[in-house]
């Protein structure tokens, strides 16, 4: 699957299937500070990515005081 | 995974509750929150007249969602900063999201009305650059608040945002900041009533309401406040989150409810004697105010390129 990661923005290409919870570990991503989302729609930490999915992990954090 | 409230598929988990939520019922669970928040603080009412601070990143345009949607009458306002391409951006984003709802956005530049910018007041200054970003975001909320008569100032502060301030701050025993970090500032000496409505709602739930809604927002980091301490102590927080989840909910409302009014004598209150800024008019314990200090160093100063603070000419 093609994999978007933000700041940097870089793409990666990951073998699937896999769920969204082994995607995030497998990249060392904290569930706490990414969301995932497949064709503009959240997909949840359990579901199922295949191999042909396209999907963005998002970080939330952002920073300032 | 099945949503908890009517078993269709969810669209994301929250394990701080322990459960899953389709789109709509995440929704429902975001405005219960924020409605309790509201509620809980005595933050404000439909007859108040609300002015937002808007930067066009996810929290305060979801707040100003929020808001507008459940009945709030609420302006926006958006500070140009000067931070290079970041600001751009960020300034189309909140005038798309007010266009696009028919709501009202007033914008202030540094540059065009007080001759800087945010890059070169952390030279001219040479403080940390969130701290004279967040000077002067805090001195024109509060005249804009004041001046366009304004009742409320709402802030898209989070629950992971006054988490990690919460923890920064108990690192390191500041007692005059812990007792001011509240849900609510109530109004005093000139300045405008200060509330927070996300503080029951995360970082990760605010940019899945956004997603869920369909609000564009900037989702790149503001590229000078990376490496900030505040960024470590919510890796840290997230860290101990993942593993015992509901830990950021607890240490933050339980400090609000438990251990805040312990520290209350220590805040900055009424025995403190302020004054108008010779300069400004604002309130201050100075004759000029550390704002105006700011604005008459850093107006002075030639412009400093925001890559020169991003990149290795970076002065701390």
């Amino acid at each position: 699957m093609k994999v978007l990661l933000r700041n940097p923005r870089r793409e990666l290409e990951i073998d699937g299937p896999r769920r969204v919870h082994a995607l995030l570990a497998q990249l060392n991503l904290n569930r706490e500070s990414h969301l995932v989302i497949r064709n503009g729609t959240l997909v949840a930490s359990d579901d199922l990515l295949d191999a042909d999915d396209t999907v963005e992990i998002r970080p939330v954090i952002s920073g300032g005081a | 995974m099945k949503c908890r409230v009517c078993r269709e598929p969810a669209i994301i988990d929250v394990p701080r509750h322990n459960a899953n939520f389709c789109g709509p019922h995440f929704l429902d669970m975001c405005r219960r929150q924020v409605i309790k928040a509201i509620d809980d603080y005595d933050m404000m009412t439909t007859d108040d007249r609300i002015l937002v601070a808007v930067s066009g990143g996810k929290d305060s345009l979801a707040v100003w969602d929020m808001l507008i949607d459940l009945g709030y009458q609420a302006d926006g306002l958006y500070v140009g900063l000067g931070i290079g391409e970041y600001s751009d951006i960020s300034g189309q984003y909140a005038q798309a999201f007010a266009d696009e709802r028919g709501l009202t956005l007033l914008t202030v530049s540094l540059r065009d009305e007080y001759g800087y910018d945010v890059p070169t007041a952390t030279q001219a200054t040479r403080r940390v650059p969130c701290s004279a970003c967040g000077m002067s975001k805090r001195h024109i909320f509060d005249k804009a608040a004041i001046d366009g008569n304004y009742t409320v100032l709402v802030t898209g502060h989070n629950l992971d945002d006054e988490a990690a301030v919460l923890y920064g701050n108990t690192l390191r025993w500041e007692l005059e900041y812990l007792a001011r970090q509240l849900p609510v500032l109530p109004a005093r000496n000139g300045f405008p009533k200060k509330v927070k409505p996300l503080v029951r709602l995360s970082e990760r739930e605010m940019a899945a309401w956004c997603v869920v809604r369909g609000i564009d927002y900037l989702v790149e980091e503001c590229p000078i406040a990376a490496g900030n301490k505040h960024l470590g102590f919510k890796e840290a927080l997230n860290k101990i989150e993942a593993d015992s989840p509901g830990t950021k909910t607890a240490f933050y409302l339980n400090f609000v409810e438990k251990v805040a009014p312990l520290f209350a004598s220590f805040a900055l209150g009424d025995d403190v004697t302020l004054q108008p800024c010779t300069r400004c008019g604002s309130p201050t314990t100075a004759e000029v105010c550390a704002f105006c200090n700011l604005v008459e160093k850093s107006a002075a100063h030639e412009p400093v390129p925001v890559e020169l603070i991003t990149g290795r000419g970076r002065r701390r």
